[in-house]
């Protein structure tokens, strides 16, 4: 059989570069000597620089796998959690968290955005059951306005409570903001997305229908219910630590899918891989072009995607796979 | 043996099968013929529990297929669907080997490694290994998704029209392959043919459907004939019987 092996291991090897440069990179000016001799330089190194570029990794790797696992379910590759309700509704609910249970603890809070992340996917999967198989772009079109419906009463909440700032916050995905002590929920992001492997071979199962899933005995309905709570857990987490980053569950699953197909339990970590490697470049550039302000990694990652995505579309034969 | 029994079932509304009872046995290919919309793929999705039996049972070896745990049921009985949907991304290897799902459960061993080689091979499919699927022509995929269902590995195996784009030899390969398994591995082969003469000449036994309805059922030699061409497919195609072949005119 073929394995990706030698992608994954270059994909390894070219994350740690980037990390390397991601440690470096800062206001701050910090050198590797004074990391090891200047206690100040080693806490900024350990309370700043490595939460961000951990927190970037883990963020890109779970929407990339969110994406490729919502198209899967969805059977279609125009979708993506961020886009099509599932981060509108994760907004909606820390918003609501914010209004009704202001001093739960976190986790509670958190508990709650999932849970309308949830919902608010279900509601996407209920709407498309009934478009025409026949029209697949009409998808993600629907998704788009369904999202932005979500949206807009997350919108209206939060001006008659006064919280514009914080859906701001929530709705536009940005690294600055992360601290040792203030990203660490992503680690159980992490864990979901680890967990999904486990399943791999199911998602793709589903991902040829319902009709090949009963015909292999995978439980259609337990898998896809597995799968959009992963989705919406993964979803929930990164919009309430870091914001909501479009895209890359879109870009980075039909980038690897198109050159390497879709059998998951091959293709996941090369999606995984790929997805915080480029969200990882897109927050370094952020991070130096405009020193030293920053740009929003989601505004570069939109750029940097959607040449990669061009790139990929435009260069390969398909029998590549 | 397959049995089904009081078979109703309707789609939004419309009868496509009419309390049909009928009974398969082990061993051997069963032959289930009849124009287009009898509703010869809704009863063979049903016996494979595709869809939600309407009213009646279906009994498979014994295993009613609506209670039965997925998983055993996709080791007693594989089905190739009359359409698969779209195209998946997938190899050739990789898609027959979805077909050793149902046993390895996500780690394949040595065996379901052998049981992939084997059906690559006995499809013809050695050269096509490792293309996509979708850079196949319609007759080369037909026969993965065959191989597939091959590999599963199962004692039933239900073939919705596997002859479709087929050439002659692939077509007639096929059937000898299913007889094969037949008679060399007592499997049972429960196989949609629109071609009378494949029926005839491959099948043991002949199921007939007309709207709905059971028509005619036995061995082929014994139920074909002028009437029954008339009575299962309103066709006035006649008969020829060359030694102990049946042959339909064109
Ligand atoms: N999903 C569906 N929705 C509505 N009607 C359906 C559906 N599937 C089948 N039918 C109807 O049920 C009847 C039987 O269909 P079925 O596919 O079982 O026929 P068939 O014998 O397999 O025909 P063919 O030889 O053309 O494959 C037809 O009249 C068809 O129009
Ligand atoms: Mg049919």
């Amino acid at each position: 059989m073929r394995t990706l092996r030698l992608e994954i291991w270059v994909g390894l090897g070219v994350i740690l570069a980037l990390s390397v440069v991601s440690l470096g990179v800062g206001v701050i000016k910090l050198s590797w000597e004074q990391a090891f001799s200047d206690p100040e330089a080693l806490r900024v190194l350990i309370v700043i620089r490595l939460p961000r570029t951990l927190a970037v990794l883990i963020t890109g790797a779970v929407l990339a796998m969110a994406g490729i696992i919502l198209q899967a379910i969805v059977r279609n590759r125009f979708v993506e959690p961020m886009t099509t309700g599932t981060g509108q509704g994760a907004a909606l609910g820390i918003l609501l968290a914010t209004i009704l249970i202001p001093t739960a603890p976190l986790i509670l809070r958190m508990g709650l955005a999932a849970t309308t992340a949830l919902a608010a996917s279900l509601g996407f999967l209920a709407i498309v059951r009934r478009l025409p198989v026949t029209q697949p772009l009409l998808v993600p079109l629907v998704g788009l306005i369904y999202g932005a419906l979500l949206g807009a009463v997350s919108v209206f909440f939060a001006y008659q409570f006064d919280l514009q700032q914080s859906i701001a916050i929530w709705t536009t995905g940005e690294f600055s903001g992360v601290l040792k002590g203030r990203y660490e929920l992503l680690w159980l992001a992490a864990l979901a997305g680890g967990l999904v492997y486990l399943i791999a071979d199911q998602l793709a199962i589903i991902g040829m229908g319902q009709t090949m899933a009963t015909g292999l005995g995978v439980n259609y309905w337990q898998i896809m219910a597995a799968g959009l709570l992963v989705i919406s857990l993964v979803t929930a987490l990164t919009v309430v630590t870091v914001g909501m980053i479009p895209f890359v569950g879109l870009v980075v699953p039909n980038i690897i899918s198109r050159r390497y197909g879709d059998n998951l339990r091959q293709t996941l970590p090369l999606v995984a891989l790929t997805g915080a490697g480029l969200v990882l470049i897109s927050d370094i550039l952020g991070r130096i072009l405009r020193f030293p302000f920053e740009i929003p990694v989601g505004s570069v990652f939109g750029v940097i995607g959607a040449v990669f995505f061009l790139m990929i579309l435009y260069s390969r034969s398909r029998s590549a796979y | 043996m397959i049995t089904a029994s009081n078979i109703t079932h309707q789609h939004n509304g419309k009868p496509v099968l009419k309390d049909v009872s009928v009974q398969i046995p082990g061993g051997g290919i069963t032959a289930l013929v009849g124009p287009n919309g009898a509703g010869k793929s809704t009863l063979l999705s049903l016996i494979a529990r595709l869809q939600p039996l309407q009213s009646g049972q279906v009994l498979v070896n014994g295993l009613d297929v609506q209670t039965t745990p997925a998983r055993n049921m996709a080791r007693t009985l594989a089905i190739l669907p009359q359409t698969t949907e779209v195209t998946p991304r997938l190899t050739v290897a990789e898609l027959v080997g979805f077909g050793r799902y149902p046993h390895h459960r996500g780690r394949p061993g040595p065996q379901d490694v052998a049981k992939v080689d084997e059906a690559i091979e006995t499809f013809d499919l050695t050269d096509f290994r490792d293309r996509p699927l979708d850079s196949l022509s319609g007759g080369q995929r037909q026969r993965a998704f065959v191989a597939m269902v091959f590999a599963q590995d199962t004692e039933y195996v239900l073939l919705d029209e596997p002859l479709n784009n087929l050439d002659i030899a692939a077509s007639r390969s096929l059937m000898q392959t299913l007889q094969g398994l037949t008679r060399d591995h007592g499997r049972t082969v429960v196989i949609v043919l629109h071609d009378i003469n494949y029926a005839c000449a491959y099948a043991d036994t002949m199921i007939t459907l007309t709207d709905g309805r059971l028509g005619p059922c036995g061995t082929p030699g014994d139920i074909v004939s002028d009437a029954m061409m008339q009575q299962v497919f309103r066709t006035d195609a006649r008969i020829l019987r060359v030694g102990d072949r049946v042959l339909v005119e064109a």
